[in-house]
């Protein structure tokens, strides 16, 4: 059975090793804030006792005020499970620092969200749009589109 | 002897007077062509469907054995469409010089005893000429339909052209050998037991070389289906696509005839007319193609040339050498005895050999 | 002399035989060798993601059908209202739990039958295996449409449940199936599983080490296959799976044959499943009780299942309304493409059909 690691034992095991980064806990999510994103995603997939090796998901949802994107890890080795979150505000131009150098899964994901919610992921080697062709206008799974 | 009646050979103008014989032979050889060709998909279509536990075409005539003709009725309906940036004379060309080296194949075939269009005394090497030609064919298709996949094709078939050649013309070398004659009506009057016995290696090199000739499975890279759509004919549509459909059978039909001529005693046989034993045993030939076509995956374009020149083309200088010594040993005709040894020793050779060898190659290093 | 050469640009799909959908790759060759590997989706993206936003929790049971891996529509219900029953803590009755993991393993089983017979028409095998294939896999879609009347989309799962009980004439049907299916896969393996072409188009072909995998997120047979031994089912039991005894079968070099042999072992192992879930079905209620506008409580859920192709997970939010707030459908064959041009460079044209072919992708799923 996959455990769900609680986030508050997973943030103190993070403070250790990360100055000046608030983490928030909420049951089994840890939420970042987008600056910090990727050193604690970086220190979640090479500390020992936690390796998550595995991106599950990557998703983004849109609270309107702010842009939630969600990272579903998991780790095969010791197979347990923690939700990362961030928020990143503003609807021109959302950005997030991008995870595709620690998980190639992201590679794909981030260019469905940066297609389909238009969060761009700073960082991505070849950020466009991947359901949509190129030009197409709106990002539509906006809450405001349509 | 009532059963070899056949044996006495007709005249060679046949049925009487210079332009009759070219003419009826003429006239033959195309309807016997098409005739089979219709005769082929049927089988092939039913056979294979056997093959893959379904019933197969049965709703057109009884037993479905008008389907071809349906399917030939519904291609000449179709829209004939040539692709914008085509070289509009080579890719109307490509189909007939596709199709008629098949007819040509088989002006020298004998279907009695000294029937045939023509008996050259070069016939056999006349066959290697001529068939290559179809070649060109698929070359022109695949360079002038202004289409990748066409144009991987053409590429492929020059390169495969090459290697099955070579093997293809040494097995054949080894009956010459046995008779001394390059006439195919000669080659059939001397084997007085079908030289698949003396020579089993060569008939398996010349069949394996024949199936890659007329692009049937596993070595049909040229249309390989899965890969590049369909080959040289990706572009064709209407009756030139049914050139190339025919072609294929035509060249299948005449390769049969070949092979049966040279090593499966052509048309000599008990009882049955000459013209009935010969063509049984094109049949028999088709039907152990449709037969590979319907268990065997493809295979790749690398492994399939490393088969041909590390594995064929050495066991085909072997059996050449060892046909040789045979004959020096028994000039007057090879002893019945040898039969045997010689299964066995093909056998052999082909599983030390097949150990010996690595077919193509794997990864290659990019960038 | 020098030649010079360059390469060229193929583009192979939208429209190609073997491309399983309208997938396309902008192949870059040099010859026939494969260079550069670009693929190109979204020619069927129909935005379920969308459409579900304006949906009922009810209502989206049939999308997943349809926007979703069409080849193993019972698996995409299942994960759908797994998901659901854990936003909404629904306790589900022990028959329907049973239903819904002989309708997952036959599901399986049938997909692996497309999958494998399909790779190996990729391979050149003129259709023989895939007709054989067929054979079973219409036995199989008659038991669908026995307990759900469709062949294809089946609608058959719901919230809390599944829509109707089984008829009477199923279980000695799928009884019947479950003892021939065995005799049937060793016919597949004595068919083509050691002839000699196939080991050489597949042995050591389009290899994807472990640690890749797992970096690059691939699931299902295609990670197995690179010697992961990793299996929802197992590592994080949904349903009922913690009481069936299977095996996880895993290959060691990661290449096609070991995909091909890894689907081929899951059959024996769903057909495994089978027979333990048949003996052990309890009777009772098929479905409980669940007001059809359900208005989950806020929150939020990532459910995942083992489907045939890998993880296929459901994350749901909800904002206590009776459609979800946002639904995204984490799709096994999409995730498992990200590592394609890693497994494809270096090899020929012929290759990167029967790589993709072992890979499995239904593009329904890969474009949503």
């Amino acid at each position: 059975m996959t455990t769900a690691l609680e986030a508050r034992k997973v943030a103190q095991q993070l403070a250790g090793h990360l100055h000046g980064i608030s983490c928030e806990a909420d049951k089994n999510i840890l939420w970042v804030d987008r600056e910090s994103l990727f050193s604690v995603a970086q220190l979640l997939k090479t500390l020992p006792g936690l390796e998550f090796d595995y991106l599950n998901n990557l998703t983004a949802v849109d609270r309107f005020d702010y842009f939630e994107v969600v990272y579903h890890l998991s780790s095969v080795k010791h197979n347990h499970s923690l939700v990362l979150k961030t928020k990143c505000f503003g609807r021109d131009n959302p950005s997030v620092p991008s995870v595709f150098s620690l998980w190639r899964g992201a590679d794909y994901q981030e260019r469905e969200v940066y297609d389909l919610l238009g969060v761009t992921f700073s960082g991505h080697p070849n950020l466009k749009r991947i359901l949509l062709w190129d030009g197409f206008d709106g990002h539509p799974l906006r809450r405001d589109y349509l | 002897m009532p059963w070899n009646w056949f044996d006495r050979p007709l005249p060679a103008d046949w049925p009487g007077g210079y332009w009759w014989h070219l003419l009826v032979f003429a006239v033959f050889i195309v309807g016997l062509t098409l005739t089979m060709v219709m005769i082929f998909i049927y089988l092939e279509r039913r056979g294979v469907a056997r093959f893959q536990i379904r019933p197969g075409p049965n709703r057109c005539g009884p037993f479905g054995i008008m389907q071809p003709m349906a399917d030939a009725i519904k291609v000449l309906f179709k829209e004939d469409i040539v692709p914008d940036k085509a070289d509009g004379v080579l890719h109307w060309l490509a189909p007939v010089v596709a199709f008629f080296p098949a007819l040509l194949i088989l002006a020298v075939v004998p279907f009695h005893n000294g029937a045939a269009l023509v008996d050259l005394d070069i016939g056999i090497l006349y066959v290697i000429a001529v068939s290559s030609i179809s070649t060109l064919g698929v070359v022109m298709a695949g360079w002038s339909s202004n289409n990748k996949y066409s144009l991987i094709a053409a590429i492929r078939a020059i390169a495969q052209t090459v290697s099955y050649e070579l093997p293809m013309v040494l097995s054949i070398i080894g009956v010459i050998v046995l008779t001394g004659s390059l006439s195919l009506n000669d080659i059939v009057a001397r084997q007085s037991v079908p030289f698949i016995f003396f020579q089993p290696l060569g008939f398996l090199i010349f069949l394996i070389g024949l199936m890659a000739e007329m692009n049937r499975s596993p070595f049909d890279l040229m249309e390989a289906e899965s890969e590049i759509v369909a080959g040289f004919h990706t572009e064709y549509s209407s009756m030139k696509q049914a050139l190339f459909y025919l072609a294929e059978y035509a060249h299948a039909f005449g390769g049969a005839a070949i092979i049966s001529t040279l090593f499966l005693g052509g048309w000599k046989g008990p009882i049955l007319p000459p013209l009935v034993w010969l063509l049984l045993k094109t049949v028999l030939v088709f039907a152990i193609m449709f037969w590979a076509r319907a268990t065997l995956p493809r295979v790749r374009i690398d492994q399939f040339m490393g088969f041909l020149w590390k594995g064929l083309l050495p066991l085909a200088l072997i059996n050449l050498f060892f046909t040789a010594a045979e004959v020096l040993v028994w000039p007057d005709g090879l002893p019945l005895a040898l039969i045997p040894i010689n299964f066995v020793a093909a056998g052999f050779l082909i599983v030390v050999w097949s150990g010996l060898i690595k077919f193509g190659g794997g990864r290659v290093a990019v960038q | 002399m020098v030649l010079r050469t360059e390469p060229f640009i193929l583009n192979m799909g939208p429209q190609h035989p073997s491309t399983h959908g309208v997938f396309r790759m902008r192949l870059t060759l040099d010859g026939e060798v494969v260079v550069d590997l670009e693929p190109v989706f979204g020619y069927l993206h129909r935005s379920m993601d969308k459409i579900s936003e304006t949906r009922t929790y009810q209502q989206i049971i049939p999308l997943t059908d349809r926007c979703l891996d069409y080849l193993a529509s019972m698996s995409n219900n299942l994960s759908y209202v797994l998901a659901v029953e854990k936003l909404a803590d629904i306790k589900v009755p022990e028959r329907a739990e049973y239903l819904r993991v002989i309708m997952a393993e036959m599901m399986r089983i049938s997909s692996h039958l497309m999958a494998v017979g399909f790779m190996l028409n990729d391979m050149g095998a003129f259709f023989t295996p895939l007709m054989y294939m067929f054979r079973e896999r219409e036995k199989l879609l008659d038991l669908f449409e026995m307990v759900s009347g469709q062949r294809l989309n089946y609608n058959y799962m719901r919230i809390g449940g599944v829509s109707q009980d089984v008829p009477e004439e199923f279980l000695p049907a799928l009884k019947r199936f479950v003892q021939e299916m065995p005799h049937f896969i060793d016919e597949y393996d004595q068919l083509l599983a050691e002839n000699e072409i196939l080991l050489a188009r597949s042995k050591g072909v389009g290899v994807l080490p472990a640690d890749l995998a797992v970096n690059s997120s691939a699931s299902g047979p295609v990670l197995r296959a690179s010697g992961v031994k990793w299996d929802i089912r197992r590592g994080d039991p949904y349903s009922i799976y913690d009481r069936f005894a299977f095996d996880i079968p895993t290959g060691t070099a990661g290449d096609v044959y070991d995909r091909y042999r890894v689907r081929i072992q899951e059959m024996r192992e769903s057909v495994r499943i089978l027979e333990q879930a048949i003996a052990q079905l309890p009777g009772g209620l098929h479905r409980a009780r669940v007001p059809y506008l359900l208005r989950p409580p806020v929150g939020e859920v990532y459910g995942r299942i083992e489907a045939p192709r890998g993880e296929l997970g459901f994350y749901l939010v909800s904002d206590g309304s009776i459609a979800p707030y946002r639904l995204h459908v984490r799709g096994p064959s999409f995730l498992n493409l990200t590592a394609l041009r890693d497994m494809v460079v270096g090899w020929k044209v012929a290759d990167v059909v029967v790589i993709l072919g072992s890979i499995d992708i239904v593009m329904g799923e890969v474009d949503r």
